[in-house]
C-alpha cells in the first residue's frame, strides 16, 4: 500500500458511513463523501486506463473536471454511462464502475507491445493514413476498439428529464469564495440571486484548503456561516451539482442539474427526473468560474501516481487520502506551497521542487518550519517507475533561461504533484464570443477584471488571474460593488473584514512548461501534453516542423485538447511549447475557440421531456376514436396521426389497401380528411388577394362555387395546392396540404402585412374548427341522400365544383362536391364537435352500398392513378406549373402579375431539358419501382451515370392489376409525346438496390384520362 | 438566444415565439414585367448579408402574429431596437437606408 487514509479535521468524509463498490469486477469499499476516484485511491488502484495510441498505464491526474485518464462506465444495462470521469462520481453504495481503455485487458494492453501502435500512429496519423478515405471504414472498427472510451447503452433509456425555464437578476457561476461573497452581496442589497455550483457542495478550492482563514474564521467556519446568511435570504437560491455549461447571447444560461445520479439505484426515485436542465435567463451573470491546475511537462509524466498538485492537496485534505508516504512534489510557482505543508502535517516525507532559484519568503519560511525538503532551481528531467512512479530523476535549472545546467538528485517517491500555474476557467465568457488574453506575468489565458460590463456580464475572482484568495476576494469585492452602483443599490454590504485572509501575497511564477532534460526534444523520455489524446511535447514540434502554424491546425493535426477533457490541463502547454518551437510569443500563438458544451451533457438532459409520446405535439381528428375502433393503422402526417389503413383481421397492408381502393372505385369510400389546412379569408379584396398569391383566376369564381389552385413562390416553383370555395363575394375558405398549412398562413400573412397592407383581408386559420369527411365513389352520391335532405344531390342541380350549405346527418354542414381519386365524391364538413357522430351515420348510411373506409395509403393510390401530385413528395422546390404540365392552373391574363409570374420568363425556367413530371410502367408489370429510384438513358455505361430524373411516387393500382409510378424527367414531357415514342426517347431506365428496370414514360393520368367518372 | 421587444405587443419575449422574416425593406417590384433578368434575379436573390448591423424582419409566430423589424448585428447579435414596419421603414431612411 502507498497510499492511505488520514482522518484530517475538515475533510468532507463520512468515516462513520463504509460504503461497497465494485471496479472491474473487484470489490473495494470507501466512505461517504468520496468521489469515485477518491475512493480507488484509497484503495491503491493506481493503473485505471490504458492511454489511446500507447497502451501505457495511466491512473488519476486530477480531481474534477479536467480528469483526462479515469473515465469510467458506470453501471451496466439501461442505466449504464460512458466515460464519466471517476473524479466527478459521487460514490454511493452498491456502485459498478469498469474502465473505458485498456484491449484486451487493462493489465496487458495490445498496444504497449513494442510500442507496437505508436509505430503506426505518429503526430497527424488520422491525416496521414486516411486521406484515402477507403480505408477508414476498414480500419475503424479495429482502432476504435483498441482505443476504448466506453459503450453508450443499448436499450432505452429508462430515466426521465425535465427543463426549468428561470429568470433573475443575478446568476452567479460558481460557488467557490469569490462566488459565494458575490452572491452575499447582491443578496444582502436585495437582488434575487441565483447561485449555481458542479459540485456536491459549495466551497470550490475552500473544500481543499479548510485551513485557511477568512475574515477571522477557518475556511470552514467562513463556509458554514455565509452558507447559512444566503439560505436565510428568499431572494437568494443556491443550486449545487448544477453545472453550467453554456453562455448564449442576451445572457441565457443552460445548466444541468444532477438529481439522481449520486443516489444507489435502488434508491432513485421513478418519479423525480434524474437531471434538470435549467435555462436561466439573467440580467446580470457574475462568472465566478476559478482555475484549474495544469502539471509540467516532464519525462514520463504520465506515470500512475503523478498527478497535479492540487489534486494530491484535494485528496487529502477534502477526501482523507494520501496519495503516497513519500511525495515529490514540482512547481513554477506558490500554489503548491500551502498543499506541501498539509502533506507533512499528514504524516507525509515531502521534497518540493520548485524550478525558481529565490522563492517567496513568506512560503519559504512556512514550508522549512514544517519540514518540507525545499530544493530551489530544480527542474524533474524524467520520472522513474513502471506500473507506477518510484521516483524522479532532478536536473539543476539554469536561473533564467529554460536550460540544464547540471545534474540534479535522484529522488525516491511514491507519489508526485506538479504544478505549472493556473488556467482560469474561462470557456462559459468565451462562449459568448468573448475572447481570453494572455497574461504574461500570471502565465494565464484570463478573462477582463471588468468583465463585460455591457452585456451584464461580470468576472470575479480566479477566472480574472486573481489567483491569491486575498486579491481575488478583494477583487470580487469591488466588481459586485459597481455591479451594485450600476443598478443604484448600495455598493457597500460587504466589508473589509469580510475579505481579509491569512495568505502570504503570490509572488510570480516561472515562465516554464516544459521541463528541460538537456536533450533534444523527441530524444528523452516521452514527456506527454495531452494524457487521453497521447500527445507529446515531440508531437508538438513535429508538427510545428511539418509547418502546420496556426494553432488551430496544430490542435486538429496531433489531436491536443480534443478528449472529452476538451483540454483543460493540456491546452495552455500545449500552445506554450508550439509557441517555444516556433521561437514567438504565446499569444502570438493565439487561443483557440471555446464553444459549448464546458462539459459533456447527456442527450435526454437536452431533450427534456421532448422524447417519446410527447418529443412534439400529437394532433388528432374529431373522428379518431371512430378509427381507432376499427382498428386502423395509423401514419404521423406533421404532427397529425391520420388513419393509414384499416385491415381486417388477417389481412396485410396489401391487401387491405387493394380492398379500399377496389371499394372506392366500385362502389362507396370514406376517408378522414380534417387536417387539410383550412384558412377563412374575410375582406371586400379577398378575390383579389386570391389572384395574387395563386396561379390561377379568381375573378370569376361564383358563391356556391370553388376552384383547385396551385399556390407558387416568387420563382414561380409550386409550393402548395388545394381547394378554395367561394361563400360570398367577400368570403372564400382555401384548404391547403396538411403538413403545409402553418406555412402556408404565414407566407399569406408576410404578402398581406409587408406588401398590401391597403387589401381589406382577415385571414384565420380554422383548421381544427371542422371535421371533414370525404364520401367517394360512383355510390357516394346514394350514401349522403340517405343522411341529407335538405341538399339536391342530383347531377344537375350540384356539379363538380360546386359547394352547398345543407344539414347531414342533422348538423349543419358545408358540402363539396370535389374529387382527389377521379371519382364521384362529396366532401362533408361540420362543426369538429359533430364529427364523430356525423362519421357514425355516414357509416350506417353507407352499410348497404359496402362503405369502406380508407387511409392515407389508399388515398395515394387513387390519386397516383389519376396523375394528382401531392406537393412536396412529387414535387421538391424546384418545380413549375408546366413543369408539372399543369399551365391549365395557370392565368397569364390576370391584370397582376401575380407571385411567380415574372419568374416564369427568366432564361433557366423558361430554357430547355428540365425536368418534368411523367407517368412510369415498368416493363415487368409486377415490378413496384423503389420511390427515390434515378432514371438513367442506358444501363452500359460506367459510372458516373447521367442522371436525369427520380421516381416519386410509385404503388401497386388494383384497379390496372399492375405497378404505376410519377417520376420527374429531364425533358420528360417531349420523351413521352408522340414524337418521342417514334424515335424511342420514351424507353429508360429506373435504378434502385442494384438493379436497374426497363420503364415506358407514358402520360401521369393512368385511369379515365378524359376525368368522366367524377362527373357523373 | 434572443429576447425580442415585440413593438405590437409591447413586451420582451423569448426567441422561441418569433420566427426570422428575412431582409427588411425589400419591396418587391411594381411592375415585374418590366425588369430584366438580371434586376429580376437580383430581387429575387441578392442579399446584403453584412457584418455587422443588418436590418431584419421577424414575425411573432406564437403572439401577435405581426412582422417586425429588428436591427442586429450580425457579428455581435446585439440588437439595438425593434419597430413595426413602417416605424422601422422610418428609422431605416432615417440613417440613409444604409446598413
Ligand atoms: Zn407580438
Amino acid at each position: 500500500m502507498t497510499s492511505f487514509r488520514v482522518r484530517r479535521p475538515g475533510a468532507r468524509i463520512d468515516f462513520e458511513k463504509p460504503l461497497s463498490f465494485s471496479f472491474d469486477g473487484q470489490p473495494y469499499s470507501g466512505f461517504a463523501g468520496d468521489t469515485l476516484a477518491s475512493a480507488l485511491l484509497a484503495n491503491d488502484v493506481r493503473m485505471l486506463a490504458r492511454s489511446f495510441k500507447y497502451g501505457r498505464p495511466r491512473g488519476i491526474v486530477g480531481s474534477g473536471p479536467e480528469e483526462p485518464n479515469a473515465l469510467m462506465q458506470i453501471e451496466a444495462g439501461a442505466h449504464t454511462i460512458p466515460n464519466l470521469k471517476a473524479t466527478q462520481v459521487e460514490l454511493y453504495d452498491g456502485l459498478i464502475a469498469r474502465r473505458t481503455t485498456g484491449y484486451p485487458t487493462l493489465e496487458f494492453d495490445l498496444k504497449s507491445i513494442g510500442g507496437l501502435f505508436s509505430r503506426f500512429m505518429p503526430a497527424g496519423f488520422y491525416y496521414k493514413t486516411f486521406q484515402n478515405q477507403k480505408l477508414w471504414p476498414k480500419f475503424e472498427h479495429i482502432i476504435r476498439q483498441a482505443a476504448g472510451y466506453g459503450s453508450a447503452p443499448a436499450e432505452p433509456d429508462p430515466e426521465t428529464y425535465d427543463h426549468s425555464h428561470r429568470h433573475t437578476q443575478v446568476l452567479v457561476v460558481g460557488g467557490g469564495a469569490s462566488g459565494l461573497l458575490a452572491a452575499l452581496a447582491a443578496g444582502r442589497a436585495g437582488l434575487k440571486v441565483v447561485v449555481v455550483d458542479e459540485q456536491k457542495e459549495c466551497g470550490g478550492w475552500l473544500l481543499s484548503s479548510p485551513h485557511s482563514i477568512i475574515g477571522g474564521k477557518t475556511a470552514d467556519a467562513w463556509l458554514k456561516a455565509v452558507l447559512g446568511e444566503l439560505q436565510s435570504m428568499p431572494n437568494v437560491e443556491v443550486l449545487t451539482r448544477t453545472s453550467a455549461f453554456a453562455l448564449h447571447n442576451m445572457n441565457l444560461v443552460l445548466a444541468v442539474e444532477q438529481l439522481q445520479d449520486h443516489l444507489p439505484l435502488g434508491a432513485r426515485s421513478a418519479h423525480r427526473p434524474r437531471q434538470r436542465l435549467h435555462r436561466i435567463r439573467a440580467e446580470n451573470v457574475v462568472l465566478a468560474t476559478g482555475a484549474i491546475e495544469r502539471p509540467l511537462v516532464f519525462g514520463n509524466n504520465d506515470l500512475p501516481g503523478i498527478m497535479t498538485a492540487s489534486a494530491l492537496t484535494t485528496y487529502l485534505n477534502r477526501y482523507g487520502v494520501a496519495a503516497g508516504k513519500r511525495v515529490l512534489l514540482h512547481t513554477s510557482n506558490d500554489h503548491v506551497y500551502q498543499g506541501a505543508c498539509d502533506l507533512v502535517r499528514a504524516g507525509c516525507e515531502v521534497v518540493l521542487a520548485d524550478a525558481r532559484a529565490r522563492v517567496n519568503p513568506a512560503w519559504e519560511k512556512r514550508a522549512r518550519a514544517a519540514g518540507v525538503d525545499l530544493r530551489l532551481g530544480y527542474g524533474i528531467a524524467y520520472a522513474r517507475g513502471g506500473r507506477a512512479v518510484s521516483g524522479a530523476q532532478l536536473v539543476k535549472l539554469d536561473a533564467e533561461r529554460n536550460a540544464v545546467t547540471g545534474k540534479g538528485p535522484s529522488i525516491d517517491c511514491d507519489a508526485l504533484g506538479s504544478s505549472g500555474g493556473l488556467s482560469p476557467t474561462v470557456h462559459l465568457y468565451c462562449h459568448d464570443g468573448g475572447r481570453p488574453h494572455w497574461d504574461d506575468e500570471k502565465l494565464a489565458f484570463v478573462v477582463p477584471a471588468t468583465g463585460r460590463a455591457k452585456s451584464r456580464i461580470y468576472c470575479v475572482g480566479a477566472v480574472t488571474g486573481e489567483f491569491g484568495l486575498q486579491q481575488a476576494l478583494e477583487q470580487t469585492q469591488r466588481t459586485i460593488g459597481d455591479l451594485l452602483a450600476s443598478l443604484g443599490k448600495p455598493a457597500g454590504t460587504t466589508s473589509a473584514t469580510d475579505v481579509h485572509t491569512d495568505e502570504p501575497a503570490s509572488v510570480p511564477p516561472r515562465r516554464i512548461f516544459r521541463i528541460p532534460d538537456g536533450m533534444r526534444e523527441g530524444h528523452g523520455k516521452k514527456a506527454f501534453v495531452d494524457f487521453q489524446n497521447d500527445v507529446s511535447a515531440a508531437d508538438i514540434h513535429l508538427a510545428v516542423r511539418e509547418n502546420y502554424r496556426s494553432i488551430e491546425h496544430i490542435k486538429r493535426y496531433t489531436a491536443l485538447g480534443f478528449g472529452t477533457d476538451q483540454g483543460k490541463l493540456s491546452n495552455v502547454n500545449g500552445f506554450a511549447i508550439a509557441a517555444d518551437a516556433r521561437g514567438i510569443s504565446i499569444p502570438e500563438v493565439g487561443t483557440t475557440t471555446y464553444r459549448p458544451a464546458y462539459s459533456p451533457v447527456t442527450f435526454g438532459t437536452l431533450a427534456g421531456l421532448h422524447a417519446d409520446e410527447t418529443f412534439e405535439p400529437r394532433r388528432y381528428s374529431a373522428m379518431h376514436a371512430c378509427h381507432v375502433a376499427r382498428g386502423a393503422e395509423f401514419e404521423p402526417v406533421g404532427q397529425w396521426l391520420r388513419p393509414w389503413y384499416f385491415p381486417l383481421p388477417g389481412e396485410d397492408m396489401h391487401a387491405a389497401v387493394r380492398r379500399e381502393c377496389l371499394a372506392a372505385r366500385r362502389g362507396v369510400g370514406i376517408m378522414d380528411a380534417s387536417t387539410l389546412g383550412k384558412i377563412d379569408l374575410r375582406g371586400k379584396d379577398v378575390r383579389e388577394f386570391l389572384g395574387r398569391v395563386y396561379a390561377n383566376d379568381w375573378a370569376k369564381l361564383a358563391p356556391g362555387k370553388c376552384r383547385y389552385g396551385l399556390m407558387l413562390d416568387e420563382n414561380g416553383m409550386v409550393m402548395d395546392d388545394g381547394v378554395t370555395a367561394c361563400i360570398t363575394d367577400d368570403h372564400f375558405v382555401m384548404t391547403t396540404t396538411t403538413g403545409g398549412a402553418a406555412r402556408v398562413f404565414s407566407w399569406l400573412e408576410k404578402w398581406h402585412q409587408t406588401e398590401w397592407p391597403d387589401l381589406d383581408v382577415y385571414m384565420t386559420s380554422v383548421t381544427d374548427h371542422w371535421a371533414t369527411a370525404a364520401i367517394v365513389g360512383p355510390k357516394s352520391r346514394q350514401t349522403l341522400a340517405k343522411v341529407c335532405s335538405d341538399i339536391d344531390l342530383s347531377p344537375s342541380a350540384f356539379k363538380f365544383m360546386d359547394w352547398r350549405d345543407g344539414t347531414v346527418a342533422g348538423v349543419p354542414a358545408r358540402v363539396f362536391r370535389i374529387s382527389f381519386s377521379g371519382e364521384l365524391a362529396f366532401e362533408v364538413n361540420v362543426d369538429a364537435n359533430y364529427g364523430h357522430h356525423v362519421w357514425e351515420a355516414l357509416m350506417d348510411a353507407g352499410r348497404e352500398f359496402g362503405i369502406t373506409p380508407y387511409g392515407t395509403e389508399t388515398m395515394h393510390v387513387l390519386r397516383a392513378e389519376k396523375g394528382f401530385i401531392i406537393v412536396g413528395q412529387d414535387t421538391d422546390g424546384s418545380m413549375t406549373p408546366l413543369d408539372l404540365d399543369m399551365a391549365w392552373a395557370v392565368s397569364m391574363k390576370k391584370p397582376f402579375s401575380f407571385i411567380g409570374k415574372r419568374s416564369f420568363a427568366r432564361s433557366d425556367t423558361a430554357g430547355p431539358n428540365r425536368k418534368q413530371l411523367v407517368g412510369l410502367l415498368t416493363e415487368d408489370p409486377e415490378i413496384v419501382l423503389a420511390e427515390g429510384a434515378q432514371i438513367i438513358e442506358r444501363t452500359d455505361i460506367a459510372p458516373p451515370v447521367p442522371m436525369l430524373g427520380h421516381v416519386t411516387s410509385s404503388y401497386y393500382s388494383p384497379e390496372l392489376d399492375r405497378s404505376i409510378a410519377l417520376a420527374v424527367v429531364r425533358d420528360g414531357i417531349n420523351r413521352r409525346s408522340d414524337e418521342g415514342r417514334k424515335t424511342g426517347r420514351d424507353v429508360l431506365y429506373a435504378h434502385a438496390g442494384g438493379k436497374a428496370h426497363k420503364v415506358r414514360l407514358v402520360s401521369p393520368v393512368f385511369i379515365d384520362p378524359k376525368g368522366e367518372r367524377q362527373n357523373v | 438566444m434572443f429576447v425580442f421587444f415585440c413593438p405590437h405587443c409591447g413586451e420582451n419575449r423569448e426567441e422561441e415565439e418569433f420566427g426570422y422574416g428575412g431582409e427588411a425593406f425589400i419591396p418587391r417590384p411594381a411592375t415585374p414585367e418590366t425588369l430584366n433578368d438580371d434586376a429580376w434575379g437580383d430581387y429575387l436573390f441578392m442579399r446584403k448579408n453584412p457584418k455587422g448591423w443588418h436590418w431584419e424582419m421577424w414575425s411573432h409566430n406564437t403572439g401577435c402574429r405581426k412582422f417586425f423589424v429588428v436591427k442586429r448585428n450580425t457579428a455581435t447579435n446585439a440588437i439595438a431596437g425593434s419597430w413595426t414596419l413602417s416605424d422601422g421603414r422610418k428609422a431605416y431612411d432615417a440613417e440613409g437606408g444604409a446598413t
